[in-house]
């Protein structure tokens, strides 16, 4: 057997191995074409009720689809290689510093600075990746974690973005008629984004590419034995998740036409991460409904007309809300389905053995 | 920068590493023996400081009497929510105790907000410790940060010894490198969790009680210091005690003279360091190459 095909052979073996839906395997056309269907309707449903929604209505679900496309460049490192980064908000806030200080006065090309925001966060991810990927496990975790905090105090100490105050956008990003400043085109901009990085992410875990970064997450030891260089691999995945990430950071100052530090805070950072976990870990559609669910929690326990004088109190609740959630669901939501058969399976076998007993 | 700035500079150093060793111990504690990544650390630093202000009214001038105090409180804490919260932790991956610990965090926050408020406060040092004395006829320094370098030491020491020489600290280093044997060994591993996690949270509320007189009390203090804990712990190398004290006193200086030579870049100096350090040793300094 030669080297190419022992290699090959690991790679469908990581198909193989790959249980999380985020990789299929092969020659399974019909699930394929099945997993698409869903998210596409969803796209169209989002397009089509947009003009009846209210404004809040609007705001919120543009502020849900700029997460989700962070928490979907996420789900490529967790769910995709098994990388856990804690520093991942740094790729989003490095986005979004990029496009208000790349915008000139009198407001920018959409496609100039979107450029600038994916050169400037996929650099950034180059550098911190090439390092943190040097350590693994729980070294990863606070690796990224101290990089981020180190591109935080950059943005903080130093005036290069207006320091903790932040700094504004003169005039939104434009690019002949889709202007930037009018709320149904972020709508849609936003929209297509997603369903963009959706496409490109369920691509990916299609591709030869993505089976590798299965094959890493799996079993890191048997890739490189098999004379993959998964450094490059995990570093590949790192920059286009880095690169996603500051896409999404694009997109938010775009529509919020202001930026500050806390973008880049780790809390930003644990957030996304809760957000992936909360759908499903491996799962493109778990890192949406984690996102929806997340940012509903929160506006839901800061609503005073829901929970009442405890609405003061929303933090106490998210996080006791986020130890319970994690506690009752480790596989996120996207798993409820499973942990029920799961149960019902027990419960059943348990019924049987019962039975047995008696008899 | 004349001799006296430098040696006070120096002390400012080896205090505020010292106290980051506190902290970052029982971090590397926690994780070192249980295997739990515990971002709430820094909360419990917080308690800390706002016990020394909640305690300073009644037992400020027995400052001793006032810590002693506050590390059985601590201790106490430290049990319950072993109890209650962190043995459930053991058996969940790192990531599910990355957000449990994440949450903890928010309702720690939240519950200082409610029974303390979001004033910034401050803590007098006690009298007996709140002159100053004369640095090289020139520079004046305060004798409670002396007292809290002094502290520091006296407990980093008796962790030392503990660690080394006592059953504890054999049975705390038999489950750092192998917890399996431990269990069968037939040694009360439950037991022995709750010991070190409640040794852990006593000494992060230890350093926050000892750094309310010189920095203010404040909310959001425990995350700040969280992070950098975080670094000493990757720096000095995880799970490893000793990595820990020449990591904090390495982030100590870095830290304190990068506030003199480049105060703008400041926050970044130890970052820095970190990424330096890594980049050299990617398993910290005194880490166990894998």
């Amino acid at each position: 057997m030669t080297a190419a095909d022992s290699r090959s052979a690991v790679l469908a073996d990581a198909q193989d191995y790959a249980e999380a839906p985020l990789v299929t395997s092969k020659g399974m056309a019909a699930p394929d074409a099945r997993a698409l269907i869903l998210p596409l309707a969803c796209a169209m449903v989002l397009a089509l009720l947009a003009p009846v929604w209210s404004s809040y209505l609007s705001d919120l679900v543009v502020k849900i689809m700029i997460l989700s496309i962070f928490a979907l460049s996420l789900q490529l490192l967790v769910g995709g290689t098994g990388l856990v980064s804690l520093g991942h908000a740094a790729f989003f806030g490095i986005g979004a510093y990029a496009t208000v200080l790349a915008s000139p006065q009198e407001g920018g090309n959409l496609l100039v600075l979107l450029l600038a925001a994916i050169a400037a966060s996929g650099l950034c991810a180059l550098f911190i990746g090439a390092f943190s990927l040097r350590t693994r496990g729980v070294y990863f975790i606070m690796v990224t974690l101290a990089f981020a905090q180190l591109g935080y105090f950059v943005f903080h100490d130093t005036s290069v973005g207006g320091g903790s105050d932040g700094i504004y956008l003169m005039v939104r990003p434009a690019l002949g008629v889709i202007d930037m400043e009018s709320g149904r085109t972020q709508y849609y901009v936003v929209l297509a984004a997603l369903v963009v990085v959706y496409a490109l992410l369920a691509l990916i875990a299609r591709s030869r590419f993505g089976a590798a970064l299965a094959g890493i997450r799996v079993n890191e030891q048997r890739m490189r034995a098999a004379g993959f260089s998964t450094y490059w691999y995990k570093l590949a995945a790192f920059v286009i998740a880095g690169v996603l990430a500051g896409v999404a950071g694009f997109l938010l100052a775009a529509r919020d036409g202001v930026v500050n530090p806390e973008l880049l805070a780790w809390h930003h950072s644990g957030e996304v991460l809760l957000m992936v976990i909360l759908g499903g870990i491996g799962s493109l559609r778990g890192a949406v409904i984690g996102t929806v669910t997340f940012v509903l929690l929160k506006e839901l326990l800061g609503t005073h007309a829901i929970v009442g004088p405890l609405a003061d109190h929303w933090q106490l609740t998210l996080g006791l809300s986020i130890i319970v959630l994690v506690a009752l669901l480790p596989k996120g939501v996207m798993g409820i389905g499973a942990q029920l058969r799961a149960r019902r399976a027990a419960g059943s076998d348990a019924a049987a053995k019962g039975g047995a007993h008696h008899g | 920068m004349d001799l006296a700035t430098f040696l006070v500079q120096c002390l400012n150093s080896v205090q505020y590493g010292l106290l980051l060793f506190l902290l970052s111990s029982g971090l590397t504690l926690i994780f070192g023996i249980m295997g739990v990544i515990n971002l709430a650390h820094g909360s419990f630093y917080m308690i800390g400081a706002y016990m020394a202000f909640a305690l300073a009214p009644y037992l400020g001038q027995h400052f001793i009497t006032m810590l002693v105090v506050g590390v059985i409180l601590a201790v106490v804490l430290g049990y319950l929510l072993e109890w209650a919260f962190f043995s459930f932790l053991y058996e969940r991956d790192h990531l599910q105790q990355v957000l449990m610990t994440f949450g903890l965090i928010l309702v720690f926050e939240e519950l200082r907000a409610i029974l303390v408020g979001n004033d910034v406060h401050g803590v007098q040092p006690p009298e007996w410790l709140s002159g100053s004395f004369s640095l090289a006829g020139m520079m004046s320094y305060p004798w409670y940060r002396v007292f809290a370098a002094v502290a520091c030491l006296v407990v980093a020491f008796a962790m030392y010894w503990m660690v080394n020489r006592t059953r504890l600290g054999m049975m705390v280093r038999a489950g750092a490198s192998n917890r399996d044997m431990v269990r069968g060994l037939g040694i009360n591993i439950k037991r022995l969790y709750r010991i070190v996690f409640a040794m852990g949270v006593a000494l992060a509320a230890l350093a926050g009680m000892i750094a309310a007189p010189m920095a203010s009390v404040y909310p959001n203090m425990g995350s700040g210091v969280l992070i950098i804990c975080f670094v000493v712990v990757v720096i000095g190398g995880i799970g490893s005690i000793t990595g820990a004290l020449v990591a904090s006193l390495l982030v100590g200086f870095v830290d304190t003279f990068g506030k003199v030579f480049f105060q703008e870049l400041s926050g970044m100096s130890i970052y820095l360091l970190m990424a330096v350090i890594l980049v050299w040793r990617p398993e910290g300094l005194m880490g166990k190459r894998s």
